[in-house]
């Protein structure tokens, strides 16, 4: 359903992806791993247009996009498909619980208020958040804040979440909660791409895995293949190195 | 100095009399030159923080002038100066004009100031759910903006009143000048114009305390103190 072909981007000339190519099926779940600065972020935000590529191309359901051409109304369209969960959350500070649900739904898509309301009540229960409906995101905790975030993403009925460490801002004890989420998500299949550091969660909840190493894609492939034995001994390496962090 | 029968009639006989020119001439010169100011203020943040190029050197150009030179001197320029072009405004018309004008580009750096301290994630994530700049700047952006400008903005409400008393320089019939008049008649400096400070000292007083109450709204609207976590 989205394929991308030879995203490139760099910042200030320092190139931080070079001619990364990947394809998502529909209902799949992408977890993209890697180390530190490999540029899985910065794919993630181009996929959403957060960063302009410098080029590339996109197939999104059908339709090819040049990426670096994209107009602002082509953007608009293609995100009202698409939803993005950030690693900070970033909830509408000056809106309740609910209000961050629905904002979108009534401001952007038009949607009349009690039926945004009712979507976006469906959303908070989704994330065993209908309680705190009423509450601002001061009042709640980070695990809380990235659930309801989680909400605002499912309540536009996207084709495709991405999200970006959705569990790295987060305090150990609250990071189940999330990914409990997100695992509920999956198995309900929604097609995501999850940049994360939870090898554990992406063994577990996708079904491919691209790896991401100084801004290219090292490999693309389904998850049971990555995990195994048999794989490329640079991955091999850093699934040991993260073991290793796990034993501390 | 005894307080002689004398004082003290002069005292409550010009009370009323000052605060009246209060309420009549500094009140209303405060309220609309700053409503005027904050809608001054808030065009030029948004031309510079969305980068219209032209609009925004004028605007830069505009804070230069007023914030480099004295509020009095601006007062004397357009009501004594301007007639020289054949421009000729009433005096309170163009007490206000000034008042707007300087306050506006004071303002304009804290309103400025005010929406860069949003968090870009603010906005990142209203595009996410398919809003327009617009729409953000309008629902999320600027609300949050007022409230970290609020307490600064009060600050600007303060001095202003007190300003306006150099409005008597350019005939405006205010408390400062009904004062003077007073003082000149009875010559009773010190009393007189302990008494006009008072009442200076009792409308910032009430505007203190709208600012406590005003943010403390505020802070029930964002959930709290802690505006970000």
């Amino acid at each position: 359903m989205l394929e991308i072909v030879g995203l490139r981007k760099s910042f200030d000339g320092a190139p931080i992806l070079r001619e990364v190519d990947l394809s998502i099926r529909q209902g799949d779940v992408l977890a993209v791993l890697g180390p530190s600065g490999g540029g899985k972020t910065t794919l993630l935000r181009c996929m959403n247009y957060l960063e302009r590529a410098d080029a590339g191309t996109m197939i999104f359901q059908g339709r090819k996009m040049d990426m670096p051409a994209m107009t602002r109304r082509e953007i608009a369209d293609y995100r009202r498909h698409t939803a993005f969960v950030f690693q900070n959350f970033n909830l509408f500070s000056n809106k309740t619980a609910l209000q961050n649900v629905t904002e979108g739904l009534i401001v952007a898509r038009k949607m009349a208020r009690s039926e945004a309301e009712k979507r976006g009540m469906e959303a908070l229960e989704r994330v065993g958040l209908a309680d705190r409906r009423d509450a601002y995101p001061s009042q709640l905790s980070g695990g809380q804040q990235q659930r309801v975030a989680i909400a605002r993403a499912v309540a536009g009925s996207p084709d495709v979440i991405f999200f970006d460490e959705p569990t790295s801002a987060l305090d150990p004890e609250l990071i189940g909660g999330v990914l409990d989420v997100i695992q509920a998500l999956a198995e309900d299949g929604m097609t995501m791409v999850v940049v994360t550091h939870e090898v554990n969660f992406a063994r577990r909840v996708s079904d491919r895995v691209l790896f991401m190493e100084n801004g290219a894609a090292l490999v693309c492939q389904d998850t049971a293949a990555f995990f195994g034995e048999q794989n490329l001994e640079r991955i091999q390496t850093f699934l040991r190195s993260l073991e290793r962090k796990d034993d501390k | 100095m005894a307080l002689s029968e004398r004082l003290v009639d002069i005292l409550v006989t010009s009370f009323p009399r000052i605060l009246g020119q209060g309420i009549l001439v500094t009140i209303p010169l405060t309220v609309i030159s700053f409503v005027l100011a904050l809608i001054i203020a808030v065009i030029c943040a948004m031309i510079q923080i969305a980068d219209i190029r032209g609009l925004k050197q004028l605007v830069r150009f505009y804070i230069w002038i007023i914030r480099g030179t004295p509020l009095l001197v601006q007062l004397y320029l357009v009501y004594f100066g301007l007639p020289d072009l054949g421009i000729m405004l009433p005096a309170f018309p163009c007490a206000v004009a000034v008042f707007a004008l300087n306050e506006g580009a004071y303002c304009a750096e804290t309103v400025r100031a005010s929406i860069e301290a949003v968090p870009r994630g603010q906005m990142e994530a209203g595009y996410c759910v398919g809003m327009s700049y617009v729409q953000i700047m309008a629902r999320i952006v600027l609300p949050q903006a007022f409230r970290t400008a609020f307490p600064p903005l009060s600050n600007s409400l303060i001095s202003m009143v007190k300003d306006t008393s150099l409005a008597a320089n350019i005939t405006v019939m205010e408390m400062f000048m009904e004062t003077q008049r007073v003082a000149g008649r009875t010559y009773e400096h010190l009393a007189l114009y302990s008494e006009v400070a008072v009442i200076y000292l009792l409308f910032c007083t009430v505007i203190t305390w709208l600012q406590r109450m005003g943010e403390r709204r505020l802070n029930a609207m964002n959930g709290g103190d802690v505006i970000h976590a």
